[in-house]
């Protein structure tokens, strides 16, 4: 609770006492309203300033005036009629007590929901003279060597110097699976220390390491409005002067007609008490921004309200094969040689030195299965073909790696191999040497993740892969997913999934790893990126990033988005099926100033604690 | 060129009128005020002079919302 919150509370309870005095003591005539205006001026003092001010800048709609011509005319009619003031008060009070609510709720949920997210680390320890020092890690410079003890949060992105430890990594994916670590590995901040003291050498800046960027997005995120928000405001713009003209037809048409002022104006007053908006349009952003908060706990970043409603209507799933849905780690699982000249040792010699240079996972796993590939031979002419393979001069040999098209361009006679895998090819000279064939296990939890997105409504799940026919086939065989897609150039990809995008008339999700499909993720109607903790690309292209690389995530923040949109509507139909309804009763007499204040007090108390839900992820 | 300032306001319709106010505000191209995180982030029209746009916004705003702050 903040001074201004201490101060108006005070005001309430300090009104709500003389009030309920006022009604004990037995007083009557000019005595009785100068002491029932004590409360009123307590409790409403500001909110009557307020309308001066709105008078002054000609705003009409203004909703301090407009709650202070309800009251003030309410005050007004129980003097002429029966005397009776506690109604016009109490409408007073019970205003303030719904802004003091408000406020309060949306203070505490701010501070809730930042707590949560919090995962930035106070200090760092910094080695000195007169040993450990803990300083703010927004002071500590890249390269400096900083101490991480057992139980504390590693402070800023680094590099391990020395030291093994475990990770927990809650914070930043929502998993507690422990990391090992050892020297030389990266860290990144926001991840605890387990067990080993650890000597960092930092790489980034605190202010660029990945947990403050990851707090900065999610702080981002609630400014990208959703349609749901644009919605509500527009509704709220013509929402008060619509209800206060009609406020004003209604105290002055019927009085014409029948007669019997005091009623209508009664009922007029009752209408600018409804007329005020802000239930609804406090609960869209809170929905919205608790479930963006509660999402980020999962380990799932969504980068906007308007990404978290438009995965809430996704009907189409693509995923991208290769480190999605399958580890994506290729380990080398068997050599063939088909010339005599090149027995599987040198085979593999060969194909780990051309691919020296690659990144592409394919090459890496050659790499690590012939590990001292930086000898003495030299490597020349690097020469990447999209879609094909690579070619390079070893010991001016010229070496081809790559596919079956690729052979049958540099004119070698290939042999196909009845292992199912990636066949990596390889001539030398033109001249046909042998394969290596290298495959890549499904993740533990893809067969899973496909049917929970199926049970939560996801109708068609595509697979799209670069990789061969026969891969593919068995791969979605083993999954459920009926269609796919195999052998994709990375251009081929995009306009494949244009056209799914095309066909669809519903909202397309791609998920992919980040790293190569960019271009389809910022096509997508929503891109999710996966396993990108880290990567800054990756979390630059995508709309959602899932912390860790488990695709059980795809349907949690399905679920977590739906959730969140039902509450969503769920507010916009309750906060204005409820002002309709009681405008209508106080338009023919059966509501009076009570309802009006629930309608507008009750109704917002209320949807802002089914907003809060929104915090809470559904379960798996 | 686009800056975020800090913002004090008590209720999500005032941040709504804000937001109206700040767009319509000579220099200022957009403007976005998000109340849960109490923050506004303006873009500016190429050559103003970010200061006196914003003591205009803040003039502005005022008019149509007395308790609410900019801070810059």
């Amino acid at each position: 609770m903040n001074a201004k919150q201490k101060k108006n509370l005070a005001r309430i309870l300090i009104a709500a006492a003389l009030l309920i005095i006022l009604n004990l003591v037995e007083i009557s005539g000019v005595e009785k309203f100068l002491l029932y205006l004590v409360p009123y001026l307590i409790v409403g003092y500001d909110i009557l300033l307020k309308a001066f001010h709105g008078i002054k800048n000609f705003r009409a709609f203004d909703e301090s005036l407009l709650m202070t011509i309800a009251t003030l005319g309410a005050f007004a009619l129980a003097i002429y009629e029966d005397g009776d003031c506690n109604e016009a008060i109490a409408v007073m009070l019970f205003y303030q007590i719904g802004e003091w609510f408000q406020s309060y709720a949306i203070g505490q949920s701010r501070k809730n929901i930042s707590e949560l997210m919090d995962i930035r680390p106070d200090y760092a320890n910094v080695e000195t003279d007169d040993g450990l020092e803990q300083v703010d890690p927004d002071e500590v410079e890249i390269g400096t060597i900083i101490i991480v003890q057992p139980g504390e949060k590693i402070p800023i992105d680094g590099i391990v110097e020395e030291g093994t430890s475990t990770l927990n990594t809650i914070a930043l994916t929502g998993e507690s699976l422990p990391r090992d670590i050892s020297a030389g590995c990266e860290v990144i901040n926001g991840c605890i220390n387990l067990n080993g003291v650890l000597k960092i050498r930092t790489t980034k800046d605190f202010g660029e390491s990945t947990a403050s960027k990851i707090l900065e997005l999610v702080e981002e995120a609630s400014s990208r409005k959703s349609k749901s928000e644009d919605f509500i405001a527009k509704f709220a713009r013509i929402y008060t002067p619509a209800v206060v003209i009609c406020a004003g037809a209604l105290a002055i048409i019927p009085s014409i007609i029948f007669g019997d002022w005091e009623t209508w104006i009664y009922r007029a007053l009752i209408f600018l008490v409804i007329s005020c908006p802000c239930a609804l349009v406090i609960s869209i952003p809170l929905s919205f921004f608790a479930g963006i908060g509660g999402a980020s706990r999962a380990g799932i970043l969504i980068k906007g309200s308007n990404f978290l409603e438009t995965l809430s209507k996704v009907k189409t799933v693509v995923m991208d094969k290769t480190g999605t849905l399958t580890k994506g780690n290729f380990e080398v699982d068997a050599i063939h040689s088909k010339n005599l000249n090149f027995d599987e040792e040198r085979l593999l010699h060969l194909a780990a030195h051309v691919e020296r240079y690659s990144t592409h996972p394919i090459a890496n796993s050659l790499r690590k299965a012939y590990p001292n590939e930086r000898d003495d031979c030299t490597v020349e002419e690097v020469e990447e073909i999209s879609g094909r393979g690579i070619r390079a001069k070893i010991n001016g040999q010229v070496v081809s790696v790559g596919n079956e098209k690729f052979m049958d361009e540099v004119g070698a006679k290939w042999k196909a191999c009845r292992k199912v895998g990636t066949i990596i090819h390889v001539a030398v000279n033109g001249e046909y040497a042998g394969h290596v064939v290298i495959s890549d296990a499904i993740k533990p939890h893809a067969k899973e993740s496909v049917a929970d997105m199926k049970n939560s409504g996801v109708e068609k799940i595509f697979m799209l892969t670069g990789d061969s026919e026969k891969i593919a086939a068995k791969v979605a065989a083993e999954l459920g997913i009926k269609n796919y897609r195999s052998e994709l150039l990375p251009a081929d990809k995009v306009s494949e999934f244009e056209k799914i995008l095309s066909a669809s008339s519903d909202k397309v999700a791609f998920v992919g790893d980040g790293i190569n499909d960019a271009p389809v993720l910022s096509r997508a109607d929503v891109g999710i990126a996966m396993g990108a903790l880290g990567s800054d690309a990756a979390i630059e292209a995508a709309d959602v990033v899932l912390m860790d690389d488990d695709p059980r995530k795809i349907s949690k923040a399905i679920k977590i988005s739906r959730k969140c949109l039902g509450i969503v509507k769920q507010n916009i139909f309750f906060a204005i099926g409820v002002k309709f309804l009681c405008l209508i009763l106080g338009a023919i007499g059966l509501a009076n100033m009570w309802a009006a204040i629930f309608a507008d007090v009750g109704v917002m108390i209320l949807a802002v604690l089914n907003a809060i839900r929104a915090l809470v992820s559904p379960k798996q | 060129m686009k800056k975020t300032y800090k913002i004090d306001v008590d209720c999500a319709n005032c941040a709504n009128l804000m937001e109206t106010e700040t767009k319509k505000t000579a220099g200022v191209k957009d403007a976005v005020v998000n109340f849960m995180t109490l923050k506004m982030k303006v873009e500016f029209e190429d050559g103003v002079d970010a200061k006196e746009v914003m003591e205009r916004v803040r003039e502005n705003c005022k008019r149509v919302e007395k308790d609410c702050e900019i801070y810059f």
